[in-house]
C-alpha cells in the first residue's frame, strides 16, 4: 500500500480539483471527501410501522457504543433531511437503525429505503451508554425507546456471562412492540435477561406515580444502575419518581426521544441570536437577517442583497426563517441560509 | 460534529463590497431583493420606453410565476440529472487522461481522448461549475454539490469568480461603470464607452483573449483595477492573488506537468502533453465563444445608472431580458453551453437549476412578443460573428 501512496498523490494533482475519492465513488457511493456515507445492505421489517436498516459505513466513520445514536440523511424530493436516530446493532457488526414512522423522514426510511440505497451519516455520539464496570442494570423502555437499549442488550447478553440485566419494556400492544421475538429468544436463552412486557393497550401505562408497581416487578430496583429511554412524559415520571425515593438522580442515565417541530411563525419575528458575535437582537418578521445585524454592528457576508448571488450564506444553527419573497418559512439545524431574503420565524439562532 | 460542518464557512472576516456602488442603507431600497413591486426607474431603457408602470408590474407577476412554478416542480429528477451529468463528466476526464497516458502514441487514440479531456473540462465549467458555483443546486442542502464548496477546474479561484459574477455582474448587468463584464476592462464593447487609441487593439486583445480565456477571467476577477485606485483593500487583493497562484498552479501542474509525467512510464509524455494543452485550448475557445454570446451580439443593450436609479423588480427583469442574448439549437449546444444559451432565462433566474430554461424558454420569448421587447435570438455562428463584428467596429472612434 505504502508504494501506491505517490501513485495516488500524483494521481489527485492530475486530476484536480477532484480528489482521489471521488475517482473511487464513480465505483462504489461511499466514497466521498466531504460527505460521510453509508450504503444500505439489507432492509428488515419490525412492525408494520417499523424498519431495522443495515448499512455498510463509508471510511471515517467510528465503530459506535452500544447506546449512541448518530444522525442520519436522507432525500426527499431531491433534498437532504437530517434526523437522529439510535443505532440498534450492536458494535462490530454493520451497524443499523430501528426507525418507526412517525414524520416525513422517519416515514421515507421505514417505507422507501432498499438495499442499495446510499445514507448520509454523522459520526455516532451520546452519552447513553453502558457503564465502565459491570454492575446489575435496570432498563426501562417505552415505544422506540428501546432501541439504544437493544443495541446495550445485543452487546451485552450473550457475551457476559455475569449479566444482570431488568428490561422493563412498555408499547401499546404486542404488535407495536419492537424486537418482541428476539428479546423473548434472548431472555429464554440467556438467564442474565429477565424482560418485563407492558402492553398498555391492555394493562395501562407502567405507573410511576409511587414506587409500587416498580418495587412488585423489581424489588432491588434501587440498587441498580438505571437506564431510561422513552418519549419525555416517561422519562420525566422516571425521574421524578427516583428522585422522590431518596435514591437520587444521579444512579440514573436517561435519554429522551423528542420530536423537536419548534416551526415558526410566519411574521412573528422573534430572537435572534448571533452565535459567535455573542449578541441578541429582538427582530420584527418584515426586516431581513442581514439588515438586522449589520444594524447590530456585525460584519455581515454580503452580496448582491436581492437574494440572486449567494454570498450571504449563513448556517442557521436553530430556529426558522421565513424567504421574504415567497413566504415560505424553512429552517433545520445545520441549514444554510441567504440573509438578504430571510426574516427570522421566530427564535433564530445564527453561526455569525 | 454537524454534518453539515462542511458547508459552514469559517468565521473570518466576509468579503467587503468593493464596488462603490452598494445599494443605499435606505429601508425601502436595502431590500431589492424584494424590490418594489411598484414605480418606475428615472428613465426607462428606449426599448422598454413604450411600456407603462401598470403594465412592467403585470409582466414582473408573470415572470415570477414562472418561476415558482419551477421551484414547485423541483425535486428528485433535478437532483437525478445533475448527479448524471456530475458522474459523465468524471468518466470522460478518467477516460480522457487515462487513454492519453496509457496509448497517447495511438493517434485515434489520441484523438478521442482529447476530445473526452475537452468535452470534461467544457461540461466541468459550463453545465456543472458555472451552475453550481450559482447556487442554483443549493436547494440539495448536499455539500458535495454546493456553491460554498465547489472547485472547478478553471483558473480562476471559485470564490473569486463568484464575487465578480454573481454579485456584481448579475445585480449591474451591463449598467455601463458598473457591470465590468462590459469588455472585461480589456475591450471597448459597447459604442458609450469612451474610445481611447488602446482600444485600435481590440481584436488583437480578444484573438489573444480567446485561447487563453481562463487566464483571462482569472486576471480580471483580481480586479487590479479597484486596487490600485484604493476601492479594493490591500488585504482582500492579496487574499484574492494568494487563492488565484494556489489554483493556477494546480491547473499548470496537473495538465502540464503531472499527465505527461505519469505518461513517460508508457513513453507518450510527449502526446499526453500535447492531448492536455489542446484539450485547455478547445475549452477555452469555446468557453470564450459562449460567454461572448451571452451580452455582446447586436441587439443586446446597455444601461446608464438613471434607467437603474429607483428601478423596481418589473424593472429589473426588463433590464436582463434587454441585455442578454440567447443561442438557439439543439439540445446538445443547449447543454454543452452550459444552458448559457439560454442566457436570458438564466439572467431571470440565475439560480434556478440550468436544465429547467429550456423548459421556460418559449414562456419567456412569448412574454416579450407580448410587451414589445425585443428577444435575442440566433445560431452560434451568428451571435459570434456578432459579438466579433462588435470587437472589429469599436477598435475604431
Amino acid at each position: 500500500m505504502k508504494r501506491l501512496r505517490p501513485l495516488a498523490q500524483a494521481a489527485s494533482i492530475a486530476i484536480h480539483p477532484l480528489g482521489v475519492e471521488e475517482l473511487f465513488g464513480l465505483f462504489d457511493p461511499v466514497f466521498s471527501r466531504r460527505q460521510l456515507r453509508g450504503v444500505v445492505t439489507e432492509v428488515v421489517r419490525e412492525t408494520p410501522q417499523s424498519a431495522t436498516i443495515y448499512f455498510r459505513p463509508g471510511y471515517g466513520w467510528r465503530t459506535h457504543k452500544a447506546g449512541q445514536w448518530a444522525r442520519i440523511g436522507v432525500e426527499i424530493n431531491g433534498v437532504r433531511h437530517w434526523r437522529s436516530y439510535s443505532i440498534s446493532s450492536a458494535p462490530g457488526q454493520h451497524p443499523s437503525v430501528t426507525v418507526t414512522d412517525i414524520g416525513e423522514v422517519s416515514s421515507t426510511l421505514v417505507h422507501n429505503t432498499r438495499v442499495g440505497d446510499v445514507l448520509f451519516l454523522a459520526p455516532a455520539q451520546g452519552e447513553f451508554t453502558l457503564p465502565e464496570e459491570a454492575r446489575p442494570l435496570l432498563m426501562m423502555t417505552a415505544g422506540s425507546g428501546i432501541t439504544p437499549v437493544m443495541s446495550m442488550i445485543r452487546t451485552l447478553i450473550p457475551h457476559q456471562k455475569t449479566a444482570d440485566v431488568v428490561l422493563i419494556h412498555s408499547a401499546r400492544t404486542e404488535e407495536d412492540s419492537l424486537f418482541v421475538d428476539e428479546l423473548r429468544a434472548l431472555s429464554a436463552k440467556f438467564p442474565g435477561l429477565r424482560l418485563v412486557e407492558n402492553f398498555t393497550a391492555e394493562s395501562g401505562r407502567f405507573d410511576m406515580s409511587t414506587p409500587a408497581q416498580l418495587d412488585a416487578v423489581c424489588p432491588d430496583w434501587r440498587t441498580r444502575a438505571a437506564y431510561v429511554c422513552g418519549p419525555e412524559g416517561f422519562v420525566s415520571d422516571a425521574e421524578a419518581l427516583w428522585t422522590r425515593s431518596g435514591t437520587g438522580a444521579a444512579g440514573l442515565t436517561i435519554e429522551r426521544f423528542h420530536t423537536d417541530l419548534n416551526a415558526g411563525e410566519p411574521g412573528a419575528g422573534g430572537l435572534v441570536t448571533f452565535e459567535l458575535s455573542d449578541k441578541e437582537v429582538e427582530a420584527d418578521g418584515e426586516s431581513t437577517l442581514l439588515e438586522i445585524g449589520e444594524d447590530a454592528g456585525i460584519l455581515m457576508p454580503s452580496g448582491c442583497r436581492m437574494g440572486i448571488c449567494h454570498s450571504c450564506l449563513t448556517p442557521l444553527r436553530a430556529g426558522q426563517v421565513r424567504d421574504l419573497r415567497t413566504g415560505e418559512v424553512h429552517g433545520e439545524p445545520g441549514e444554510l441560509i441567504q440573509t438578504c431574503v430571510s426574516a427570522a420565524a421566530g427564535s433564530v439562532n445564527l453561526g455569525l | 460534529m454537524n454534518p453539515l460542518a462542511t458547508l459552514q464557512k469559517k468565521p473570518t472576516p466576509p468579503r467587503i463590497d468593493t464596488t462603490s456602488h452598494a445599494p443605499q442603507r435606505d429601508k425601502r431600497e436595502s431590500r431589492p431583493g424584494l424590490l418594489a413591486d411598484k414605480g418606475s426607474p428615472a428613465v426607462r431603457p428606449p426599448a422598454a420606453a413604450h411600456l407603462s408602470d401598470e403594465q412592467v408590474a403585470e409582466l414582473c407577476k408573470e415572470l415570477d410565476t414562472i418561476k415558482s412554478d419551477i421551484l414547485k416542480k423541483r425535486g428528485t429528477e433535478d437532483a437525478k440529472y445533475i448527479r448524471r451529468v456530475i458522474r459523465l463528466q468524471r468518466y470522460l476526464e478518467v477516460l480522457g487522461r487515462g487513454a492519453l497516458i496509457l496509448d497517447g502514441k495511438n493517434k485515434a487514440v489520441w484523438v478521442a481522448a482529447t476530445a473526452a479531456l475537452a468535452s470534461a473540462k467544457i461540461i466541468e465549467n459550463m453545465e456543472i461549475g458555472h451552475n453550481v458555483l450559482h447556487g442554483q443546486w443549493d436547494w440539495m442542502r448536499d455539500p458535495d454539490i454546493h456553491s460554498t464548496t465547489w472547485q472547478w477546474d478553471f483558473a480562476t479561484p471559485a470564490r473569486s469568480w463568484q464575487h465578480t459574477h454573481n454579485d456584481l455582474h448579475h445585480r449591474w448587468t451591463n449598467v455601463l461603470g458598473k457591470d465590468k463584464d462590459v469588455g472585461f476592462n480589456l475591450l471597448r464593447m459597447d459604442p458609450a464607452q469612451e474610445w481611447k487609441p488602446v482600444n485600435l487593439l481590440n481584436p488583437v486583445f480578444n484573438m489573444v483573449l480567446a485561447p487563453f480565456f481562463e487566464w483571462g477571467i482569472a486576471i480580471y476577477d483580481l480586479e487590479i483595477d479597484l486596487y490600485l485606485d484604493g476601492t479594493k483593500p490591500k488585504e482582500v487583493f492579496m487574499d484574492d492573488l494568494k487563492a488565484f497562484a494556489k489554483s493556477g498552479v494546480s491547473q499548470i501542474a496537473k495538465d502540464f506537468v503531472v499527465t505527461p509525467g505519469l505518461a513517460l512510464a508508457t513513453g507518450a509524455h510527449k502526446e499526453a502533453f500535447l492531448g492536455t494543452a489542446t484539450a485547455n485550448l478547445i475549452r477555452n475557445l469555446w468557453a470564450h465563444s459562449v460567454i461572448f454570446c451571452g451580452h455582446f451580439p447586436d441587439g443586446t443593450e446597455t444601461f446608464t445608472d438613471e434607467m437603474v436609479d429607483g428601478e423596481a423588480r418589473g424593472d429589473w427583469y426588463i433590464r436582463q431580458m434587454l441585455g442578454s442574448s440567447n443561442i438557439s439549437g439543439s439540445k446538445f449546444l443547449h447543454f454543452m453551453t452550459g444552458n448559457l444559451s439560454h442566457q436570458v432565462e438564466h439572467h431571470l433566474f440565475p439560480d434556478l437549476p440550468s436544465s429547467r430554461y429550456g423548459e421556460i424558454a418559449p414562456k419567456v420569448k412569448e412574454i416579450c412578443e407580448r410587451y414589445g421587447l425585443p428577444y435575442n435570438t440566433g445560431p452560434l455562428y451568428k451571435q459570434v460573428g456578432s459579438a466579433w463584428g462588435k470587437v472589429f467596429r469599436l477598435a475604431l472612434p
